[in-house]
This record gives structure tokens, sequence and C-alpha cells, in this order.
């Protein structure tokens, strides 16, 4: 191009050079998750060249006989986590309606303190709190009140350990309620004055306000925050291993023992000994990676489909 | 500017410090979490006795200790279970040399239980452990449990099994054992650090499987001896193959390294599960140091033969200290002549 300077005498200039080296770090982000995938992806030749796709489908994990198959641990990732958010999304978003919409300030700001507090607790201690708090309740008092009069249920068949499926399902919502909440609060907070006035305004109670106006208003962040929770539930290892009863096995009820992605890749992997054994554990590492991938992909697609629907609203 | 060079001077005087601590000979291992703190408390005293030989020891487990070995990573390995002749071979082909294995102390998988009602120790036969892993023998009742223990009131309760959802060296002892006693274990499912448990729930590490035992009635797993003595868990006899229950002590885990100790062979690659003695505990294991027959860096390698020699000899006086059972004389003396072939 006639006229233009040349790229080093444009970097001269402060803004340039601000340019491109935020650049470079905007860059370097993907530039690691490409490297991510790509390790993961070569590492994990062999089960994909022996097993093939049989490994979405297959049942068995057998480290001696050399036999491995992904299914067992997707199912449990993805029950405990639409267990966990079953849980949590009702009791976040509700929690943030109140504190965002109806509490007075000081009691929102106190109870925020409280949920930042919670959002910071590591995973492991709400895997002690789940093994000495959760398991014994669900053994004594959670099991018996859903499976004497639920029993007939395919969900609620079946002797309980106190660890299983819904322990985990109930630990992981403890651990994304702190998100869900947080994240909604702030965008709940963030719809402008004037929505809610001009609701009242036209002879709205204070419910009808806020919940047909500002939460459709801020639905585009709340669903955000629940993708956010549901990328951590996801992912979430100490916490379940400790109370899912490390179980291969697919099952409808959700008081049998399970097993998720993390969880096994945290326990087997240091002392997996055998190729295939190591590179079926990253296959799983890399699934669970594609699995993330998806329902990210899914919750951004949703929430372009929502916000052209009502048009006006902005992500 | 003043500040900037302040600070500049301070970290510059703390790495001297940290590169002045490692002087001296540095030698790298890992592996085997079971014999952490015994390998610990050797490497300081040795230290202590040798100040120029710094020994750094990393407990990442024995899968990984071997591959590390493999790689070429570390100077010495530990391991639980002995390595297999693919494992061998694929060292021999990657660091062009043999490794040799090195038992060091003992341990042993000891099976703990939880039935309300009973507080009697239980004699376990080899058919009942097996049965009730297989999932075979599912109610506390049945014959093959009650037999060898009249006049303790077993309930009619399902059986909660509990195994290890982690990969380690308690599971290969165990499943060693369980492989040798029964056919059916064997063909099934097999031994080693992780197997395909056919029923049972998993927990991770001998503290979550006694906590789940200990929370969950009418369950039965299995603990490290070790583990199970220092935190006063209670745990069950086992028969041992001359048909006596034998509870695991210190005595009866040495016992049973004793009673292979003349037919071992010279690699010390073997198993001691269901040993022939009439006091041996029957689920007991070496646990092996792995060190490579020719080490380039002279300097290591005569630092590893002296300790590999001095841990046979005063080492083993510290294992019982800790709760090691410590290896026989007859297996001592094996080792301290393949030490010499490390060249």
């Amino acid at each position: 191009m006639a006229g233009s300077r040349s790229f080093i005498s444009k970097l001269r200039e402060g803004d340039e050079i601000a340019r491109l080296i935020t650049f470079l770090f905007a860059a370097s982000v993907v530039l690691i998750t490409f490297m991510l995938v790509y390790e993961l992806w070569i590492n994990s030749a062999l089960p994909r060249h022996k097993f093939g796709l049989h490994f979405f489908v297959t049942q068995v994990w057998d480290p001696v006989m050399d036999q491995f198959g992904a299914l067992p641990f997707i199912y449990g990732t993805v029950v405990t986590s639409m267990v966990a958010l079953f849980l949590a999304v009702p009791l976040g978003i509700g929690a943030a309606i109140f504190l965002a919409e109806l509490a007075p300030p000081r009691i929102s700001d106190t109870l925020e303190f409280f949920i930042d507090l919670l959002a910071a607790v590591p995973s492991v201690i709400y895997g002690v709190l789940g093994v000495f708090i959760v398991v014994p309740l669900m053994r004594q008092v959670i099991y018996p009140a859903l499976n004497k009069p639920f029993g007939f249920l395919p969900i609620f068949k079946g002797p309980s350990y106190g660890v299983g499926f819904l322990t985990a399902g109930i630990v992981l919502s403890i651990m994304l309620i702190p998100y869900i909440i947080s994240v909604s609060r702030e965008v709940l907070l963030s719809v402008p004055r004037d929505q809610r006035e001009a609701a009242l305004a036209l002879g709205a109670t204070r419910w009808e306000s806020t919940w047909k106006v500002v939460v459709p208003f801020a639905k585009t962040g709340i669903m955000g925050s629940v993708f956010l929770a549901l990328a951590r539930a996801l992912g979430e290892t100490m916490a379940v291993t400790m109370v899912i009863g490390n179980t291969p096995q697919i099952a409808a009820s959700l008081f049998a023992p399970g097993y998720s992605i993390a969880a096994v890749i945290a326990n087997e992997f240091t002392e997996a000994t055998g190729e295939l054994y190591t590179q079926s554990l990253i296959a799983l590492g890399l699934v669970l990676f594609l699995l993330t991938f998806v329902l990210n992909g899914l919750a951004r697609l949703l929430i372009i489909v929502t916000t052209q629907k009502g048009s006006k609203v902005r992500a | 500017m003043k500040r900037t060079a302040l600070w500049l001077a301070v970290v510059l005087f703390g790495c001297s410090l940290a590169v002045l601590a490692q002087t001296g000979l540095l030698i790298n291992g890992a592996g085997a979490t079971f014999p952490y703190p015994i390998y610990s408390k050797w490497f300081d005293v040795y230290h202590q006795k040798n100040s120029s030989i710094n020994f750094n020891y990393q407990s990442l487990g024995s899968g990984a200790g071997i591959r590390q070995m493999t790689e070429g990573t570390v100077d010495f390995g530990a391991t639980d279970g002995p390595m297999n002749d693919d494992q061998l071979k694929a060292f021999q082909d990657k660091r062009g040399t043999q490794i040799l294995h090195f038992p060091t102390v003992l341990g042993a998988a000891v099976p703990t239980y939880n039935i309300p009602g009973v507080s009697a120790a239980l004699n376990f036969t080899p058919e009942a452990l097996a049965g009730i892993f297989l999932g075979k023998i599912t109610k506390w009742n049945d014959p093959a449990i009650a037999g060898a223990n009249k006049g303790v009131n077993l309930p009619a309760n399902d059986i909660v099994v509990v195994h290890r959802s982690d990969g380690s060296g308690t599971t290969y002892i165990w499943t060693d054992y369980l492989s040798k006693v029964s056919e059916e274990w064997k063909n099934k499912i097999g031994k080693g650090t992780s197997v395909n448990w056919p029923v049972g729930l998993g927990a991770k590490g001998n503290e979550l499987v006694s906590g789940m035992v200990k929370g969950t009635p009418n369950s039965v797993g299995y603990v490290e001896l070790i583990y199970a003595a220092q935190n006063n868990i209670p745990y069950g006899t086992v028969k041992n193959s001359e048909g006596n229950f034998v509870k695991a002590d210190l005595a009866s885990v040495s016992a049973a390294a004793a009673g292979v100790a003349k037919d071992m062979p010279a690699d010390f690659r073997v198993s001691i599960t269901n040993a022939p003695g009439k006091t041996a505990y029957p689920i007991s294991s070496f646990t092996w140091l792995l060190v490579p027959e020719k080490i380039q860096d002279a300097a290591k390698r005569d630092a590893l033969k002296g300790f590999v020699k001095w841990m046979l000899t005063d080492g083993q006086g510290y294992a019982e200290a800790l709760s090691y059972a410590k290896l026989p004389k007859e297996v001592v003396a094996k080792e301290l002549k393949v030490v010499d072939n490390i060249q």
C-alpha cells in the first residue's frame, strides 16, 4: 500500500507496542489450548488405533486384560453434573434474585461475603465434608425418604451405600451454588434502573417487575453463569472421587455407585504401567475436553439463539 | 533505582543460599509410596553419615517409578510390584543395560471389616476371601465364613465390599494372593495395581478404605498392615498354606519371606504370598529398589552401591521402629552378593 509506514516504524509508537503485546498474550491462550489438545491427541494414539470408536461405547475397564472403554465414565460425569445443576440452578438463581432485587443492601453485601468464601473453599475440603456429613445423611435420611415412597421409579431403586451418583451430585451442587449466585447477582445488578422503574410505573408489583422484566433482561448472563458452573462440575475431581463410590458401571438408580472421568484419571494415572493403560487414561482426558467443548458450544449456541429471539438484549 | 538494586541483591543472595545448600552429590529417585517413610529415614540417616551425598526421593507411585527409570530421568526407582518381563525388556532396550531388583523391606495387606454386633477377630479362609471379593459369597453368615468362626454370631446381612480405587501396591499384594488361592480369580480378574473388580466400592488410599469400612455397616475391605497397626484398626486373621490362622504382624510377615528364601530366583522378583511356613502370614510382599546394572557416573555408582549395602545391614535396624518388617538374614546375604554386580 502506498504511503503506509513499515511495521518497524509503527512499533515506535506506544499504542502499537501495547496492541502487539496484548495481542500476543491473547494469542498465547489460544496457542496453549491447541497445544493441550495436540498433546492429548498424540499421547492417546494407541487406544485410538486399537479400539477406535468402540472406546466410546465399551463398558469394560480392565487394566489387567488391557480392555478399556469410556462409557461408564462419560455416563457418571454427565449424570453427576446434571444432578448437580438440577439442584444448584434453582437454588442459585433464586438466591441471586433475592440478593440483587429483594434484600436490603446490607444483608446483600454480608451474604455476598460468605458466598465468596464458599467459592474459595478447596475441592478436597468439600470431599471431606461429603464423606463425613453428606454420606451419613444420605444413608440415614435421604435414602429412606426417597426410596420408601418412590422406590418403584428406576432412579430411586435399589440399595444405598451412602456413596453414589446422588451423593456426588449433592456435593457438586453445593460447590456450584456460589458460582451461580455470584455471577447471576452481578448480572441482575447491572440491569438498568429504568427497566425496573418502567415496569413499576406500568403498575407491576415488585415481584412481577423482578420476574417478568429484570430476570429476562439478564437471561443471557444468568445462562452464562449456569454454563460456567457446568464446566466446573464436569472437571471436578477430588470431591467427586471421595463420594461417588468409584465403581465403573452404568446404573439407572441414583443411589448406585459410579465413576467419573476426572476421578478415574486422578485415581489411576500415577500407578498406570503399560503404554495402552496410560494412553487410555489420556484418551479419557481428551474425551472430557471434547465433552466440555461440546457443552460450552451448545451454551454459546443457546445464548445466540435466545438473544436473537429477544433481539434488543445484548449479551 | 536504589530500591530495585536492593531487591535484586536480596534475590541473588537467596538464590546463592539455595545453590550452596545443594552442594555435593545429588541422587534422584522416584517410586512407591508404601515404603516412603522408611526410605526417608534411611536417606536422612545416610546423609548424616555421608554429608556429601543427598538423596531426593519422590513417592509418585510404583508405576511412575518404573516409567521414570525407563525414561532415564531418575537414578534409582522403587516399586511394590516387581517389573514384568515386558517392562524389563523395555528398560534394556531403552537404557542399554539390565535393571536390578533389591528387596528392601516387607509389607502386608490385612482384611478389615465392620459387622454390627461382632467385635471378635474373624478368621478368614482363602476360599472365603476369594468368594467375598468375587461376589460369590454375599452374606456374612455364609458357611464359608461361619465355618471358621464358630461361636461368633454372624448376621444374615449383605456383605459390602470395599477396595482401593487408586492403583496401589496393596492391591497388587491382595490380588496376587487371590490369584494364587483361587483359579477363578486368576482367570477372570488377575493381579495388578488396578484391576477390574467384580463387586465393591472403590475408595482412594488406605485412609478412605478404612474410613468407608468404619462408616458402612456389614462392610469388608483390605488395608496395609502398617496403616492398620498405626491407626488401631481391628483386622482379622488369614489361614496360611499350612492351615494355621495367622494374624499379620512384623514376625509373621518376616516369616513369610524366610519361607521362600531358599528357592528365591536370582533376580529377587518373587511373590511371597501364600508362602510356606507355620507362622508365615500369607498376604505379604517385598518392596523393591530398582538400580541399573551399569551406571556411567562413577560417583553416583559408588554412592548407590554404598547405600544399598548400608541399607541391607545397618539400615534394617530402623525398619521395625517404623513398623516395617525387616528382611530375613538369608535374603540379605543373597542381596549383598548381587550388589557387587553393579558396575
